[in-house]
C-alpha cells in the first residue's frame, strides 16, 4: 500500500519507522511562529521553561499582524514584547511594521516555509501553507513554547480524506467559492482531525493564491490540515523565494484515503456563506436580497494579488455604493507595492474605497472596520461567527473578492455579472 | 484526579470566539479573560455559575482560532472540566496542555441535563450522573497524552525534557 503526501513528510521528520494512523509521534519542525496575539504566552512559557535559546534562530517567526500597527495600549504592549524577545533572543524573523504582513501570506512569500516542510504555527490558519505541499498546522501558544524550546511537536498522525476537484469552473468562480462550496459539503466539524488533500485537474490549474485560499479554510471543516502536491505552478511561484533546500514529496497513486470525494465544479456559483458558521454557503442566486453595511477585501484567506486584481475588475469604473464602507486590504507590503504598480489602488481610492496597511483588523473585529450592533458585512475573510467582526448582533456574510466588489458596489450581496453586465 | 460539579449544557459548535471573544484579546491574563468567558454567547454566564461547574457540551467545542485564551479563560471562571460529544482539535490540544480536563463522551452529552451533579473520577475512568443515577466509561487517552497530563501539563514536560537533553550532552 503507498503512502499519502502526509504520511511521507511526517516519515521524514521523526525517528519512528513505518508511522500507522494514530500513532502519537515527535516531529522535528522546519519553521514555526507566532503573533501578537500567541506570542506573548508563548514567550512567558518558553521562558519559565528553563531554555537558553531557541532550537534554531533561523526557523522562528514573529509577526504583530493582528492588532497591529498597535490598536491601543494593550497591544502595543503584547507587540513590544515581541520585540523585546525577538531582540534578545536574536530570532532573524521578526517583521517590524512596514515589513510586516498577515503572518500566512508573508511566509510563503519570503520563501520561509517550503514544500516538505513540518510548520507549526500558533494560529489556526496556519494551514495555508499546506498550499505549498508542506505539512503545516496550527497549534496554541503552550505548544508553540514548547516547540521553541524543543524543535519539536507531539501529533497524532492523522487519516487523510481525498478531494477531486473535476470539470470546467464557471465565471468567477475561486478558490474560495470551491472552499465554502467543499465546506457546505461536509460541514464545519466534516473534517475534524484528519487532513483534507484537494487534487484532481481543477486544483492541478489553479493558481498559487486560490490554493492558498483552500488550504486557509481546511480548519473551517476542523481539518488538521489542508495539503497540495508540489507541481510546475508551486515550482514557479518559489523560484527567487525559497530561502533553503526543499523536498518535494507526493502521494503515491495507491495511497490508502479514509474517504475519497469528488465534487464536479461545473454546477458551482459563486458561493456566500450566511451567518453563523462556515458551512452555511448558498449558490449566489439564491441570496435574495441581502443589503450591507461593510464590504471586506483582505485577510490571511483572500488579500493576495490576484484578489486585488479581481476585485479592481469589477471595481473599475464604478462607484462604492454610498451608504457602503469598502475597506480593501492587502495582506503583505509586497502585495500593496504590487497593487500600486499595477495601479490597483488607483482604482480602489477613485471608486471611493479605503486602502489600508496589512493588518488581520477586521477579521477578527480588533480594529479597521469593526461591526455596531445590528450591521451587516460581506467579507473575504474565513469565520462568520457571532460577534466575529464586532458587536454581537452583528453579521458576517463570507464569500469571494469578486462577490464581496459586486457587492460594495451594489449596497446589497451581488453577482459580479450584475455588475459586469450594468 | 477526582471532579464534581454542575452542569451547564451548551449546544454543538460552541467556537473559540464566543468562550472569549477577540476584542479581549489584547491582554492575556487570566484573571480578566474569565470575565469576559462566554459573553457573546450568555453574557450572564460568569456571573451564575459556580466554581468547580462543569460545561456538557454538543459537538465540535472550541473550534476555529487557536486562541489559547479561550481554555485560560474557561479554567479561570472556575470551570472544573469540560465533557463534550467531541472537540475542535487546536482547543483539545490547548486544553491538554494547560491542564484543563476535557472529556469526550456521546452518551453523557446526550442524558445529562442542565443542573445535573456530576462526579468524575479519572483514576477508575468513570463519570457518574449523580440526578440521573447513570455511570459512564471514559474513553482511554493514549500514554503520551495522559503523561502530559500527570504532569499538569506541557510546560512542565517540557522542563523535563531540556533537563533529560542537558543530562545526556
Amino acid at each position: 500500500m503507498g503512502k499519502t503526501i502526509v504520511k511521507k513528510i511526517l516519515s521524514a521528520h521523526t525517528d519512528t519507522d513505518n508511522l500507522k494512523i494514530g500513532d502519537i509521534i515527535k516531529a522535528r519542525v522546519d519553521f514555526a511562529f507566532a503573533n501578537d496575539i500567541t506570542a506573548p504566552i508563548a514567550i512567558k512559557y518558553f521562558k519559565e521553561s528553563g531554555a537558553k535559546e531557541v532550537f534554531n534562530k533561523k526557523k522562528v517567526g514573529l509577526i504583530p499582524d493582528h492588532f497591529a500597527p498597535n490598536k491601543d495600549i494593550k497591544s502595543a504592549e503584547q507587540c513590544k514584547l515581541l520585540k523585546e524577545f525577538a531582540h534578545e533572543y536574536e530570532i532573524e524573523n521578526y517583521f517590524e511594521i512596514g515589513k510586516m504582513g498577515i503572518e500566512h501570506a508573508l511566509l510563503p512569500e519570503k520563501g520561509l516555509v517550503l514544500p516538505g516542510d513540518v510548520v507549526v504555527g500558533a494560529d489556526s490558519h496556519t494551514d495555508t501553507s499546506g498550499a505549498l505541499g508542506a505539512f503545516a498546522i496550527g497549534v496554541g501558544s503552550t505548544d508553540l513554547a514548547a516547540i521553541m524550546a524543543l524543535g519539536e511537536v507531539w501529533l497524532k498522525v492523522p487519516p487523510t480524506i481525498k478531494f477531486v476537484y473535476s470539470g470546467k469552473l464557471n465565471k468567477w468562480v475561486s478558490g474560495k467559492d470551491l472552499i465554502l462550496y467543499t465546506i457546505s459539503k461536509i460541514g464545519v466539524d466534516g473534517a475534524n482531525y484528519k487532513v483534507m488533500e484537494f487534487s484532481g485537474e481543477v486544483i492541478r490549474n489553479l493558481s498559487m493564491d486560490n490554493r492558498f485560499t483552500m488550504c486557509n479554510m481546511a480548519i473551517e471543516a476542523g481539518a488538521k490540515t489542508g495539503i497540495i502536491e508540489p507541481d510546475e505552478i508551486t515550482l514557479e511561484y518559489l523560484k527567487g523565494r525559497a530561502k533553503r533546500l526543499y523536498q518535494v514529496y507526493k502521494s503515491d497513486p495507491d495511497a490508502h484515503y479514509e474517504e475519497i470525494i469528488k465534487i464536479d465544479v461545473s454546477k458551482i456559483e459563486p458561493q456566500v456563506a450566511f451567518p453563523h458558521l462556515p458551512e452555511n454557503a448558498k449558490p449566489i442566486s439564491e441570496v435574495g436580497n441581502v443589503k450591507i453595511d461593510q464590504s471586506i477585501i483582505g485577510s490571511c484567506t483572500n488579500g493576495r494579488i490576484e484578489d486585488l486584481r479581481i476585485a479592481a475588475e469589477i471595481i473599475k469604473g464604478q462607484k462604492v455604493h454610498s451608504e457602503v464602507r469598502l475597506i480593501i486590504i492587502p495582506a503583505t507590503q509586497e502585495v500593496y507595492l504590487q497593487a500600486l504598480r499595477e495601479k490597483l489602488v488607483d482604482i480602489f481610492i477613485s471608486s471611493g474605497a479605503a486602502v489600508s496597511t496589512p493588518t488581520c483588523g477586521p477579521c477578527l473585529g480588533g480594529f479597521m472596520g469593526v461591526l455596531a450592533k445590528g450591521e451587516r458585512a460581506i467579507s473575504t475573510t474565513n469565520r462568520n461567527f457571532v460577534g466575529r467582526m464586532g458587536h454581537p448582533e452583528s453579521e458576517v456574510y463570507l464569500a469571494s473578492p469578486a462577490v464581496a466588489a459586486a457587492s460594495a458596489i451594489l449596497g446589497r450581496i451581488a453577482s459580479p455579472e450584475e455588475v459586469k453586465q450594468g | 484526579m477526582m471532579i464534581k460539579g454542575k452542569v451547564w449544557k451548551f449546544k454543538d459548535n460552541i467556537d473559540t470566539d464566543v468562550i472569549i471573544p477577540a476584542r479581549y484579546l489584547n491582554t492575556s491574563d487570566p484573571k480578566e479573560l474569565a470575565l469576559h468567558c462566554m459573553e457573546d454567547y450568555d453574557s450572564g454566564f460568569v456571573k451564575k455559575m459556580n466554581q468547580g461547574d462543569i460545561i456538557v457540551a454538543g459537538r465540535n467545542f472550541g473550534c476555529g482560532s487557536s486562541r489559547e485564551h479561550a481554555p485560560i479563560a474557561l479554567k479561570a471562571a472556575g470551570v472544573s472540566c469540560i465533557i463534550a460529544q467531541s472537540f475542535a482539535r487546536i482547543f483539545f490540544r490547548n486544553a491538554i496542555n494547560i491542564g484543563l480536563p476535557i472529556f469526550e463522551s456521546e452518551e453523557i452529552a446526550d442524558q445529562c441535563s442542565e443542573g445535573d451533579l456530576i462526579k468524575v473520577d479519572t483514576a477508575k475512568g468513570l463519570i457518574e450522573n449523580i440526578n440521573k443515577d447513570k455511570t459512564y466509561k471514559l474513553n482511554h487517552l493514549p500514554a503520551f497524552i495522559q503523561n502530559i497530563i500527570s504532569l499538569g501539563g506541557l510546560r512542565e514536560y517540557v522542563k523535563e525534557e531540556l533537563k533529560r537533553r542537558e543530562e545526556n550532552v
